[in-house]
C-alpha cells in the first residue's frame, strides 16, 4: 500500500504563451515529492458554492526542476477547465491539485535509449519533459564522466498544423543544436511557410521509417496526441519491426481536456 | 485539506437544459460521480500498440481454480446466451459516459460454463498484449460484469477493445480489460498492469478511488 497522493496547493509563479492556443503554467509547490518525466497531475477547480470540476495535466518540465511544475495547456473551444487557465488565471493565483500519477508513461534516463518520441500537438507536452530530462542527465554525465559521451540518442518527431502552432518551438530548436544526440523533425500538416523543405503530411509509415531509420529496431518509443495519430504510430511501429512492449502510448481524444 | 479550497473566480459551465439525449440537469448531476465530467464521445486510451487477433485464433478460457477450464472459440462465444446492456461508464481520466449501449455475454453465463472451487475468491482478466485487471468474484457475479462484442450496435472497434472486451460498470473503465481472452480464478487477490502502477486496486468510482491510498 502506497501513501495517499494528497491534494495541495500549488502558487502560479509565472504565465507565458507558447503559440495563440496554448499557455505554459507555472506552478510554485513547496510540498512536491518530485516527478518522472511523462508523469501528469490531477487539477481541481472549484466554485463558491462548492461545484467542482478535476482534470488531469500532462506535467512538461523535467524531474530536476525542484520546488515547481509547469503544465502547459491547450485552448479547447468550449473546454470549461482550459478556458478558465486562459482566460482567468495570472501569477499569485492558487490552485488544488495533486500528483504525480501514472507509472507507465515515463522515461527515465536510467531506462536508456534510443529515444524515439512522436507526438501531434499538445501531445508534445509529456515528451517535452522526457526531453528537458534527457538533456539534464546527458550535461550531468558529460560533466562528471568527461569522455565525451553524448547523451542517449533521442529524436522527436512532431506534427503539428502550422508554424505558428509548434509548442516550444524555440526550445526544441536550442535542444536539437545541443550536439548532444537529440534531433527534432517538424510535419506541418496544414500550413507551411515560404521555402518549408520539411514534412508537409500527417504522420504515415513512411515518415516513422525514415525518421526511425539513424536511431535502429531497438528503441524505446512514446507517442502522445490525438487517437487516430497515437494509432497510427504505434500500428506503424510494430509493422516496422518494434516489439509491442517497447511502443508506449498516451492519448487525448477530443474530450482529453 | 480540511477547509474547502475556492478556486478565484472559478464559476464553472452550469448547463440549465437538458442535454441533447433529454436528460435534465439533476439527473445528469445526479448520475456523474465525484470529479468526473459528461461527455457525448468514446475517448481512446490505451498503454500501448492495439493488438489485432485474427477471429479465427480467438478463444476465451476460464481456468485458475475450476474443476475444469472451459474454453470457447469466437463462433461459440457468439452463441452463447447475449444480452443488450445499457450503462454509465466512467473513466479515471474523469470522463463519464453515460448511457452507453452494449451487446455481450453475462460473466454469470460463463462460469455457468466452470464448476468453481471453494477457494475461488479473485478473478484476473487477462489480454492480447498482456493486459491484466484484477477483481474479487463478488464485484462481477450477479449480472455486474459482462464480456462485450457489440457497442452501439455494431461490432466492438480494436481500438475500443474488439472484438471482445470485459464490462464492469461499477468500477472505473480501466476494470473493463480491452482485448479480453481469459479468465484467471483464484484464491488470492493479484493486482492487475495499472494496480500495480498506482491506481486503486478497487477502483470505485461513486467513492473516488482512483489512485492507491484513496
Amino acid at each position: 500500500m502506497t501513501n495517499a497522493i494528497d491534494w495541495q496547493l500549488a502558487t502560479v509563479t509565472a504565465v507565458r504563451d507558447e503559440t495563440p492556443t496554448v499557455r505554459t503554467f507555472t506552478l510554485g509547490l513547496p510540498g512536491w515529492d518530485g516527478h518522472r518525466a511523462g508523469q501528469h497531475l490531477d487539477l481541481r477547480l472549484t466554485a463558491e458554492d462548492g461545484y467542482s470540476v478535476e482534470r488531469s495535466y500532462s506535467i512538461a518540465s523535467e524531474p530536476e526542476r525542484s520546488g515547481e511544475v509547469d503544465i502547459t495547456v491547450e485552448r479547447i473551444p468550449g473546454g470549461e477547465v482550459s478556458a478558465f487557465l486562459h482566460e482567468v488565471v495570472v501569477p499569485g493565483d492558487r490552485l488544488e491539485l495533486r500528483g504525480p500519477i501514472g507509472g507507465y508513461f515515463v522515461w527515465e534516463a536510467a531506462l536508456g535509449g534510443p529515444l524515439l518520441l512522436v507526438a501531434g500537438g499538445s501531445g508534445v507536452v509529456p515528451l517535452m519533459a522526457m526531453a528537458r530530462h534527457r538533456a539534464r542527465s546527458s550535461a550531468a554525465s558529460l560533466a562528471t564522466a568527461a569522455n565525451g559521451a553524448a547523451g542517449t540518442p533521442a529524436r522527436l518527431l512532431l506534427s503539428s498544423r502550422g508554424p505558428e502552432e509548434i509548442i516550444y518551438r524555440a526550445e526544441l530548436d536550442t535542444l536539437a543544436s545541443a550536439g548532444d544526440g537529440f534531433a527534432v523533425v517538424h510535419t506541418l500538416t496544414r500550413q507551411q511557410p515560404p521555402g518549408w523543405t520539411g514534412y508537409a503530411r500527417r504522420i504515415d509509415e513512411a515518415m516513422l521509417a525514415d525518421v526511425l531509420e539513424p536511431l535502429g529496431a531497438s528503441v524505446r518509443a512514446y507517442a502522445c496526441g490525438p487517437t487516430a495519430l497515437v494509432e497510427t504510430v504505434a500500428n506503424g511501429l510494430v509493422r516496422l519491426g518494434l516489439p509491442p512492449d517497447r511502443i508506449r502510448t498516451e492519448r487525448f481524444g477530443p474530450t482529453g481536456t | 485539506m480540511g477547509e474547502r479550497f475556492v478556486t478565484r473566480g472559478f464559476v464553472g459551465r452550469r448547463d440549465a437544459a437538458p442535454d441533447a439525449a433529454g436528460l435534465s440537469p439533476d439527473e445528469r448531476r445526479r448520475r456523474t460521480p465525484p470529479g468526473q465530467y459528461l461527455t457525448p464521445d468514446f475517448p481512446v486510451l490505451s498503454a500501448g500498440p492495439t493488438p489485432r487477433t485474427p477471429l479465427d485464433r480467438w478463444s476465451l478460457r476460464i481456468e485458475g481454480l475450476v474443476g475444469q477450464p472451459a474454453q470457447w472459440t469466437w463462433d461459440e462465444f457468439l452463441a452463447l446466451p447475449s444480452r443488450d446492456y445499457v450503462v454509465d461508464i466512467s473513466c479515471v481520466t474523469k470522463w463519464t459516459h453515460l448511457d452507453m449501449r452494449w451487446k455481450g455475454v453475462s460473466l454469470d453465463t460463463l462460469l455457468e460454463g466452470v464448476e468453481l472451487d471453494q477457494r475461488a475468491a479473485f478473478v484476473v482478466a487477462t489480454c492480447d498484449g498482456g493486459y491484466t485487471t484484477n477483481l474479487p468474484l463478488a464485484d462481477v457475479l450477479n449480472n455486474q460484469a459482462f464480456v462485450a462484442y457489440e457497442y452501439d450496435g455494431r461490432p466492438l472497434q480494436p481500438e475500443h477493445g474488439g472484438p471482445a472486451r470485459l464490462v464492469v460498470p461499477a468500477r472505473y473503465f480501466w476494470k473493463s480489460a480491452k482485448w479480453i481472452r481469459g479468465l484467471r480464478i483464484q484464491d488470492r487477490d493479484e493486482p492487475g498492469f495499472w494496480e500495480s502502477l498506482g491506481y486503486h486496486n478497487r477502483g470505485d468510482q461513486w467513492l473516488e478511488e482512483r489512485y492507491s491510498g484513496d
